[in-house]
């Protein structure tokens, strides 16, 4: 025992393998999806999961933001998402009217919406110190009023056949043109973060704010594009989200603001920030949707569905960085 | 005398930040008055005593919600699930003063049930942020999840009304005097007693700075849990004062309003990331996103815009209260 305590840790110790957030929820998703197929055999057939992981890659665009302001630290959040989602949902539904001819115009137009907000959103943040609960809590109830006054005046737009079939269709190997999308922004996110010097910085920034400026690094600049950009992401979830549903209808977005949330921790990023990255909340988006599509497989009631649902994120929670105990 | 100028500058910014520090609501206090009389000018009937115990009959579930956020937000914790105790609590009572009979005997049995329903969510709330401790802001999101479900397994359609004695109780008066004034009195008799126990100023110390706290002997998790519990206290009154203004069940009829019990909190001068702050500021933000509201109405803001305009004045209050609230505490 006490030469075991003596030997330094092994770099390869299964335990924190075992323990690492990405390693858990790929854990958790393979159980889930046995389990959901022994109660409703069919239901990790290949159809199927592909259908999970286009639901996923939704909410995982949306987490992409997400993340990176959470990974900024100082307690930076953005609850504004599911309003720019609703919001890019229904510009790029009135952009396109039904015409693959206006796709471009709606993805630019849906983008500088994003990055408008998120601008805003970063100022508040950085330039006026405004908490990013509180900054992002108020971009929310900004939005939501924007989007009664749009809809009042325009109709509800319609999905271009195009977009449809880029989110619903095989597109390349047999897999739709948003999970190829999802990868790509995976692998970008992986680069960012891992390889550029923004990655380092947000990295920075994250866990010594105040070492990362005495260092002379830029904190403000890139907690502002850390902002933008998760109101960009946001932006192209929307459109997606638009070329799932066909047309978009009130407040489609508010359904990823927490979750979106959700996935970040359970992909390994706590809220505290500086540490973590965006390829275990790819699992946790695809965890939390597994999970969401077991509960409406078995047969209960939208009550217990929900006590469930909510029941086993509090479990899965244990397993990811809870805080530490207090100690004198 | 130019000594004395120099004296005097430094003495009035003091005086000031004095201010500020001993009420951290002064900024909201201001906006609340500028908003009575731009209210006022708009709408005169609206400032009158009618017109403001209509506002504080609707706008008491939210003053009790705000300031049931903000024990929780004095430590430095948040609950998001303060909608939802409400929706169960609201659901619960109404369940169970139906299942009494609705007489006075059921509706007093109703209200004490409500109690333990809040109290008991607030201290699952409790127990699973401060003893698991788990993130709060995503573990009283899932706590959410599961409180609507059971308020949906309670009641699953809205619709079931309120006993009569209850709702006539609440909208109405004793001695020609609106029952919720009575309310309101006894409700800051019950502020001002919790303002003078241990367990404000524990939270407040364990908000400030945990580790401190911890070290200077302070049990920390038992106080975060009784935060949390004195909570869901509170947001069983606003759950009753909801019913009251409502007159029936609904079991989504507060998730709406968590939220807005934040932004009432922050636009109370309470510091989000704890150990500073007031519930008088929380019960003035409340008031604020009420006249904010009735407001945009009055001016004549036209329907579809009410909303857009409300959000960026809330938005722009929560900003101009943080702004003026740090530039007087520097």
């Amino acid at each position: 025992m006490s030469t075991m305590d003596q030997t330094p840790r092994s770099r390869f110790s299964v335990i924190d393998i075992v323990k690492t957030p990405l390693v858990v929820a790929v854990a958790l998703i393979v159980f889930l999806l046995f389990l959901g197929e022994y109660l409703s055999p069919g239901f990790a057939s290949g159809q199927q999961i592909l259908r999970l992981l286009i639901v996923a890659a939704l909410m995982g665009i949306v987490a992409a933001g997400q993340n990176l302001v959470i990974l900024g630290g100082r307690e930076g959040i953005d609850l504004s998402v599911g309003g720019v989602v609703s919001l890019a949902a229904i510009i790029a539904g009135n952009l396109m009217a039904g015409e693959n001819s206006g796709i471009v115009l709606a993805i630019v137009g849906c983008l500088a919406a994003g990055a408008l907000v998120g601008l805003i959103n970063g100022i508040g943040v950085t330039l006026l110190r405004i908490p990013p609960l509180v900054m992002t809590l108020g971009m929310l109830g900004v939005l939501q009023g924007l989007l009664v006054v749009i809809r009042n005046g325009i109709p509800s737009g319609r999905a271009a056949p195009g977009l449809s079939q880029f989110v619903t269709q095989p597109f390349l190997l047999g897999l739709p043109g948003i999970i190829w999308l999802w990868i790509v922004i995976g692998i970008c996110m992986a680069f960012l973060l891992g390889r550029t010097m923004i990655g380092y910085r947000i990295y920075a920034i994250g866990s010594n704010e105040q070492a990362a400026f005495m260092a002379g690094m830029p904190v403000k600049t890139t907690r502002i594009l850390l902002f933008v950009l998760s109101g960009m992401f946001a932006a192209v979830a929307g459109i997606c989200l638009l070329g799932y549903s066909g047309s978009s209808f009130a407040n489609v977005g508010e359904q990823y603001m927490l979750p979106s949330i959700i996935a970040v921790v359970f992909g390994g990023t706590p809220l505290s920030g500086g540490k973590g990255g965006y390829t275990g909340t790819m699992a946790g988006a695809i965890l939390l949707t597994v999970l969401q599509s077991i509960l409406t497989t078995i047969n209960i009631d939208e009550s217990g569905r929900q006590m469930v649902f909510g029941a086993t994120l509090l479990l899965l929670m244990l397993f990811y960085g809870r805080g530490k105990a207090l100690r004198a | 005398m130019t000594t004395d100028l120099v004296a005097a500058q430094p003495a009035r910014g003091n005086a000031l930040k004095r201010a500020v520090e001993r009420f951290p609501f002064l900024p909201a206090l201001i906006i609340l008055v500028v908003l009575l009389v731009l209210n006022g000018l708009y709408q005169p009937r609206s400032v009158s005593f009618i017109g403001l115990t209509g506002l504080i009959k609707t706008y008491l579930a939210l003053m009790l919600l705000a300031i049931a956020q903000t024990y929780v937000v004095y430590a430095g914790d948040i609950d998001l699930s303060a909608g939802a105790i409400v929706s169960l609590v609201n659901v619960a009572i109404i369940t169970a003063m139906d299942a009494l009979g609705g007489g006075t005997g059921a509706v007093l049995a109703g209200l004490g049930i409500g109690l333990l329903v809040g109290l008991a969510c607030g201290i699952v709330n409790g127990i699973v942020v401060a003893t698991l401790r788990l993130q709060a802001i995503v573990a009283t999101f899932a706590t959410s999840i599961f409180f609507t479900g059971l308020a949906l397994y309670v009641m699953p359609v809205a619709g079931t009304p309120a006993p009569t004695a209850f709702w006539r109780t609440y909208g109405g008066r004793i001695l020609d005097i609106p029952f919720v004034l009575y309310a309101v009195i006894v409700l800051a008799v019950l502020l001002l007693v919790l303002a003078r126990t241990k367990l404000a100023l524990r939270l407040l110390s364990v908000g400030d700075d945990q580790q401190a706290a911890f070290q200077s002997g302070l049990p920390v998790t038992r106080i975060r849990l009784q935060g949390y519990a004195l909570c869901g206290l509170f947001a069983a009154l606003a759950a009753f004062c909801i019913t009251g203004d409502t007159a029936s069940g609904d079991p989504l009829v507060g998730g709406k309003m968590t939220l807005n019990s934040v932004a009432a909190v922050v636009l109370g001068g309470t510091a989000l990331a704890g150990g500073f702050g007031t519930v008088t500021g929380s019960v003035i933000g409340a008031l604020i996103i009420g006249l904010i509201g009735s407001l945009v109405f009055f001016v004549g803001t036209p329907s579809e815009w009410q909303n857009l305009v409300q959000g960026v004045a809330i938005l722009l209050a929560l900003m101009a209260g943080i702004l003026v609230g740090r530039r007087a505490s520097r």
